[in-house]
């Protein structure tokens, strides 16, 4: 195969073949915006413990996508209304509402179902490939992206970026300090809710590159590396965002190179790998005894 | 899964469709053999799931249920890729990802621990996209996806039905020799122990009998809606009584009535199965609930108001 | 009373009453913390004292009466006070150092981010890192401050939360039980930190405390809440048999052991609610 021969050789000309498809640019550049969302938003899921609200997003993505296609809308209308809207509505039934594993797993499975659902009207009703779709909507579509489509993604991305670092030292202290933050001024629960109706932007936008059922993935491996690399919040955030860039620019590099990968899973794969050399690096030096200090 | 008739390549004189002689339409139904094989298999997972599940919920281990059920789909595509019956890649994958979370220190339930939860994200999410990979290896986009995802009854063979028969047995013949001890270590870990139950081993075998459970869910509901068998009547019967044996018997018996009813109408109806079985599943948990509160408000005690008592010199 | 202190009260409340969940907590309560101050808040169980601190910091409201803090209305004042809330403790897993969360304290509630490098670079940054390590070396935490705050002791975690509430050297602290999840030793510790903040910083201090022993030799006054109402004074005063008796109505004793520490016999506990257990982790 040429592609990864000639990449081997010359990296700049392989570089330069590979952003000379169109395709490849605008999977570039919404990429880079979205993977720096999902990094610098992912840093606060993980470490807030909302991880499993990502989970629960991802299966109303997909619903949301479909029930806009069976409508007859473009599927990005459902997918961003029925993340934001779910997002805001889990965070304001608050940690009570959200106790329980079971009735949360029930709700998201059957919301998975209702997806199913839409699908099959999709399919029937608007004769639509229902393989194909089902697919692009699980799994991303980062290289089906338009010029145009590109640009909205690339638009949103840098405005839940923006949203997010003008947010990010209050939501931080918020994050570890609840009640010292809210006596301090920091409109803690206000500010929960706007964090999670980003989380649900961001999801809608990671949809569309890895897919729903990934989107958790690029949530929670750059930003769980993250914070076993370093235990300085700030460090943190930003490595996050850095791995996931990393992740995205590696793995539609290597899918490019290799045809047979799929995009969303050579992102992930990369994703991951950083997760576990994460461990790997980290795992001798953070388990040493240290005698504790008295207290003086 | 939608399109019925036209789906099994049966040649009938025209769709089948539903009259109000519930007889005939029974008729109908079993005169297809997928759909004699659809309902024993639908059977023998829905008892199956419903009893191991029932445990799952009671330790609170449903989303490790939910990971072994994603790490089936990788299992699955990778079989269809190399040729192998979908069973060898379900129960592969399950039982090994069981034996590894069987090895690992227990993971605390609920109140997700950051490191913990972005593990389980990642292994999650990798899974799933292992399972493109080998679908995109095989090139089976069309129905292939869908069906691993979301179940499909149809095209069930004998020699599946045979294999989910031998594993469902096998399954729960090891459930019955371990119930009472291991019901008294999920519910009571310390006494457990210090009684001579040995929790960690009751602990690793169940993790491997959940792991079979997934593995024959996941056949008929998918790698996605394992809840739709696994949790929901579970969860549904524990809403309604709180004793062990007529829990689970009911646990069965929702198990059983839900997938009956999600096979006989999806296959009057150009809907897919997945939506039905997680829609009848969510509805009776659904109604328990309600159940549940109306008993509660009927008899006027509510549950959240501390009742002061005045304290002071009687 | 003690001398006539010339700066007016940093804390005052004239007959303030306060209603939570349907019920009036306390009622009709007067009470002057004078400044430099060391007031701790006694009471049985689920009397209302974290609710008094509440009150003061302007996260509850007062449905009569009046509550001045700094002169000032509840709330207006808060980048002059200090907060340590009741039963934090981070999650064991965090990831994050103590230092961080000192200087959280600091500016913590403003908008934006900051960018790891520009910490060297601008001078309000740095001026800002070099207060964090100040007030950590002052409540002796230095050895431990860049350490995950999820690996540090009970005793350990609590000075660098007093450190977070110090770092902007606020006129006043309020402490919510600062003391009862310390071992002994830590108690003492800790204590004695607190009082020597007071002393030396010149910094009022209003505690809640369970058990008034470790910090009796260093309190100026003493609020007792019972349902029935309220007495302030100093603590001979107030923590004798007679006075607490008047206040709950029921016949109390108080007895001191040979080590001069005081036994408060025969109070009632007020009956546990069940939201006294909930109370905000650090991380959940």
């Amino acid at each position: 195969m040429s592609a990864p021969v000639l990449a081997l050789v010359d990296p700049v000309t392989g570089a330069g073949h590979m952003l000379s498809h169109p395709f490849m640019d605008y999977a570039f550049v919404a990429g880079t915006v979205i993977a720096l969302a999902t990094g610098l938003v992912g840093y606060f899921v993980v470490l807030r413990g909302q991880v499993f609200t990502g989970d629960a997003l991802g299966h109303v993505a997909f619903t949301g996508s479909l029930a806009a296609l069976a409508l007859g809308v473009d599927l990005r209308v459902g997918l961003f209304v029925a993340c934001v809207l779910v997002g805001v509505v889990m965070g304001a039934l608050g940690r009570r509402g959200l106790a329980d594993d079971v009735v949360i797993g029930n709700v998201f499975a059957w919301i998975l179902g209702l997806g199913v659902l839409f699908l099959a009207f999709y399919a029937t009703s608007r004769g639509g490939s229902n393989g194909t779709v089902s697919v692009q909507v699980l799994f991303g579509s980062i290289y089906g992206l338009s010029r145009a489509q590109a640009a909205v993604a690339a638009g949103i991305g840098g405005g839940a970026v923006v949203a997010l670092l003008v947010i990010a030292r209050p939501l931080l202290f918020a994050s570890l300090d609840e009640a010292v933050a809210s006596a301090r001024g920091v409109p803690v629960r206000l500010l929960g809710l706007g964090f999670l109706a980003l989380v649900g932007l961001t999801a809608g936008e990671a949809t569309q590159a890895v897919g729903a059922l990934l989107l958790l993935g690029l949530v929670a491996a750059p930003a769980g590396a993250a914070q076993r690399l370093t235990d300085r919040p700030w460090r943190a955030m930003w490595v996050s965002a850095g791995l996931s860039v990393l992740s995205m620019w590696a793995g539609l590099t290597l899918s490019y190179a290799v045809s047979a990968l799929p995009p969303s899973f050579s992102i992930l794969a990369v994703a991951t790998a950083c997760y576990v050399l994460s461990w790997a690096v980290t795992a001798p030096g953070r388990r040493r005894a240290v005698p504790a200090a008295p207290a003086p | 899964m939608s399109g019925l008739a036209a789906a099994a390549g049966v040649a009938a004189p025209g769709a089948p469709s539903l009259t109000w002689n519930v007889v005939a339409d029974l008729r109908q139904l079993l005169a297809f053999h997928f759909m004699v094989n659809a309902l024993e298999a639908g059977t023998i997972v829905a008892v199956t799931a419903g009893a191991i599940g029932w445990f799952m919920v009671l330790r609170r281990q449903a989303f490790a249920g939910h990971t072994l059920a994603l790490v089936g789909f990788p299992g699955a595509a990778g079989a269809t890729w190399l040729g192998l019956p979908l069973a060898a890649g379900y129960f592969g994958f399950c039982l090994v990802a069981a034996l590894v979370i069987a090895a690992v220190p227990r993971v605390r339930h609920g109140g997700a621990r950051s490191a913990e939860t972005a593990v389980i994200g990642t292994v999650q999410a990798f899974a799933l996209a292992a399972g493109i990979l080998f679908v995109n290896l095989y090139r089976g986009f069309a129905n292939g996806v869908d069906a691993l995802l979301f179940g499909s009854f149809l095209g069930v063979t004998d020699t599946q039905v045979r294999i989910l028969l031998a594993a469902g047995v096998g399954a729960l013949a090891v459930l019955a020799l371990i119930g009472r001890p291991l019901l008294f270590a999920s519910v009571d870990v310390d006494v457990a122990a210090a009684r001579g139950v040995p929790v960690r081993l009751l602990s690793a075998v169940f993790l491997l009998l959940l792991g079979a459970a997934v593995a024959e869910a996941s056949e008929i509901t998918g790698s996605l809606l394992v809840f739709a068998l696994l949790v929901m009547p579970a969860a549904t019967a524990q809403q309604l009584t709180a004793r062990p044996r007529l829990s689970m018997v009911l646990t069965v018996a929702v198990a059983l009535v839900v997938t009956w009813l999600a096979l006989g109408v999806a296959f009057f109806s150009p809907y897919p199965v997945g939506f039905f079985l997680t829609t009848f599943a969510f509805g009776a948990y659904v109604l328990a609930v309600a159940a549940r509160h109306a008993a509660a408000a009927a008899a006027g005690r509510r549950a959240s108001r501390a009742v002061l008592v005045a304290t002071g010199p009687s | 009373m003690s001398d006539p202190s010339p700066a007016p009260p940093a804390v005052v409340f004239r007959d303030a009453s306060v209603r939570l969940g349907g019920r009036t907590i306390w009622s009709g309560v007067d009470l002057e913390v004078d400044e430099g101050a060391f007031v701790a808040v006694l009471g049985p169980n689920g009397v209302g004292k974290s609710t008094l601190v509440k009150a003061a910091l302007g996260l509850l409201p007062v449905v009569s009466g009046r509550v001045e803090v700094l002169g000032r209305p509840p709330g207006a004042a808060r980048h002059e006070i200090g907060y340590l809330p009741q039963r934090r403790s981070f999650d064991p897993g965090l990831r994050v150092r103590g230092a961080d969360i000192v200087r959280l304290g600091l500016d913590g509630d403003r908008w934006g981010s900051p960018i790891p490098g520009l910490e060297r670079l601008l001078p309000g940054r740095r001026a800002a890192a070099a207060r964090v390590e100040e007030v950590i070396g002052k409540v002796g935490a230095s050895a431990y401050a860049n350490r995950p705050v999820g690996e540090l002791s009970g005793g350990e975690q609590q000075r660098l939360l007093i450190a977070q509430a110090l770092v902007r050297k606020p006129r006043l602290l309020f402490l919510d039980e600062p003391l009862d999840s310390l071992d002994l030793p830590n108690q003492g510790g800790v204590a004695a930190l607190i009082a020597s903040i007071c002393r030396v910083e010149h910094v009022t201090v209003l505690m809640v405390a369970h058990d008034v022993n470790p910090i009796l030799s260093y309190l100026d006054r003493v609020v007792y809440i019972a349902r029935g109402g309220v007495v302030a004074g100093r603590p001979e005063e107030v923590i004798t048999g007679p006075t607490l008796s008047r206040l709950f109505d029921t016949s109390i004793e108080v007895l001191r052991t040979s080590d001069g520490r005081l036994v408060v016999v025969g109070q009632p506990e007020a009956p546990a609610l069940h939201s006294d257990r909930h109370h905000a982790d650090g991380l959940r």
